[in-house]
């Protein structure tokens, strides 16, 4: 190699990368699966708490699309059972899959209103974990949901403690933090996150906002809404129908 | 130049020469070891990104379904298992969809699959079909009686409490226990059979609980009151419930 061709193969390699590195991140959006296009889409859920029966296979079918840890205190979504007693005092429990475990199921003494109320990431659209991270890992997608860089993340657990909805957990196994991702892999294929897919009485509804014709958009009309603490400005995703006051 | 070049000891020009060759492997390193997603937020996101969107999906959505299990996929549509996902009962079946011949999904042909949903439990809302596991055909599959995919009761049922359990167990500790619901409802035959379409007539008016609670026409052992001056405008079951304990 003579001085000439080594002086241009060194052009050539460093404005390549150069090129490379100004690709824009809206270019790389369009990679993300085949021809899906992430700044079309703006999902949220709509949870009706008088559709909810506790029947649990919403925990359970996460649990196996996600591979969470199957030890009951790993979730990434969970229904608690509310009751409500006379004396206006709250018992809260978060249902078990588990058909062994004894279910306090029968009318309680003294019970006044009971009802389930199934719950999530809300994936805020101001959200306190993305604030917190040290490092960057956990942000907000395009199409507004939150996921978390399993490479990036240390394992610090600030997100976990920020997270006003209880929404994350220390995964065991991998140590990094882990949340419900709206199942971001079946929604660019088109397909529901399968705790909607597999709720028997359709208490949960997943939708588009951009999209008139999603069911959240008949959902969040026909319906009284509320949101898990509104007052923290969190603005969350997850919209509830039904909601009893003592829910928090 | 030269004569400057010239005049440096030579252990400056190693020391120049070391920092030239540190500066050139930096400059190497960055541009093209260093990954992109190192170097700018925005596309270590989008990489991340991209991983969670190529996890494989381990429920095939019920619209795969539908083509090959065309008989189970009719009864299906028109049953009260209409909404019910084929996934919520059968499990994870992306594996069965991609390889039909050698994967097959599970089956819970046991009672306590079921029960998941149908044991009764006082949080599910009034209404949803529940049984008592314990007086409801015991020890025996639930399959015997119920096609899974159109689970219609094996015979109309005669009494109301077949689907109304949680009034009925309210009432009998009411003072209207030895009541027919029939007495204060009217019920259609066809709500037997269409029991959405097809509701039971509701009392009305003040003067419906006359009938027997009227000081003018007083029952034996009825509490009596004077209709014209007892609670004036309201209708009776806005302080009075009369399916509850003591019909406070």
């Amino acid at each position: 190699m003579d001085r000439r061709e080594f002086l241009k193969n060194c052009c050539l390699f460093v404005s390549s990368g150069v090129l490379a590195g100004a690709l824009s991140p809206d270019a790389w959006a369009k990679t993300i699966y085949k021809d899906y296009d992430p700044a079309k889409h703006l999902y949220g859920m709509g949870i009706d708490i008088n559709r909810c029966i506790g029947c649990g296979r919403c925990m359970q079918g996460c649990k196996t699309e996600n591979d969470v840890p199957t030890e009951p205190y790993y979730f990434r979504t969970w229904v608690e059972r509310y009751v409500i007693k006379t004396d206006k005092s709250v018992t809260i429990k978060t249902i078990s899959t588990n058909l062994d475990e004894p279910a306090e199921a029968f009318v309680e003494k003294d019970m006044l209103r009971s009802f389930f109320v199934p719950k999530l990431c809300n994936q805020c659209d101001h959200p306190p974990c993305v604030q917190v991270c040290p490092v960057g890992a956990t942000y907000k997608t395009i199409d507004g949901v939150i996921l978390v860089d399993d490479k990036r993340c240390i394992g610090c657990r600030y997100c976990i403690q920020a997270c006003p909805y209880g929404a994350r957990y220390l995964h065991p196994l991998t140590r990094v933090a882990d949340k419900c991702t709206f199942c971001y892999h079946r929604l660019v294929r088109g397909l529901l996150p399968v705790c909607v897919e597999v709720c028997p009485k359709q208490a949960r509804l997943f939708g588009d906002m951009k999209s008139i014709a999603s069911p959240l958009g008949r959902f969040t009309r026909m319906n009284k809404i509320h949101v898990l603490k509104p007052s923290l400005n969190t603005d969350p995703k997850v919209y509830y129908a039904n909601l009893d006051g003592e829910v928090n | 130049m030269k004569d400057f070049l010239k005049r440096l000891p030579e252990q400056a020009m190693r020391v120049i020469a070391v920092f030239v060759m540190l500066a050139a492997v930096l400059l190497v390193a960055w541009h093209f070891i260093l990954p992109l997603d190192m170097k700018e937020p925005a596309l270590q996101q989008m990489s991340s990104t991209i991983r969670e969107a190529n996890k494989e999906t381990k429920y095939a959505g019920a619209e795969v379904c539908g083509p090959c299990h065309e008989k189970q996929h009719d009864i299906k549509k028109t049953g009260y298992h209409r909404d019910l996902s084929c996934e919520s009962c059968h499990g994870p079946a992306q594996k069965h969809a991609d390889n039909p011949a050698e994967v097959k999904p599970t089956s819970p042909k046991k009672r306590d699959y079921c029960s998941y949903c149908h044991n009764y439990n006082s949080s599910r809302p009034t209404g949803f079909p529940q049984i008592n596991p314990d007086t409801h055909n015991a020890r025996k599959p639930c399959i015997t009686c119920h096609n899974p995919h159109d689970p219609k009761p094996p015979q109309t049922p005669r009494h109301c409490a077949a689907c109304h359990a949680q009034i009925e167990r309210t009432k009998v500790a009411s003072y209207h226990a030895a009541l027919e619901c029939t007495v204060c409802h009217k019920v259609p035959v066809k709500h037997k059979t269409s029991p959405r379409s097809v509701s039971p007539t509701k009392p009305d008016t003040r003067e419906f609980c006359g009938k027997c609670h009227d000081k003018v026409s007083p029952r034996k052992g009825v509490p009596a009151v004077d209709m014209t001056a007892h609670g004036e405008k309201y209708v009776c079951w806005q302080c009075h419930y009369p399916h509850m304990l003591g019909g406070i």
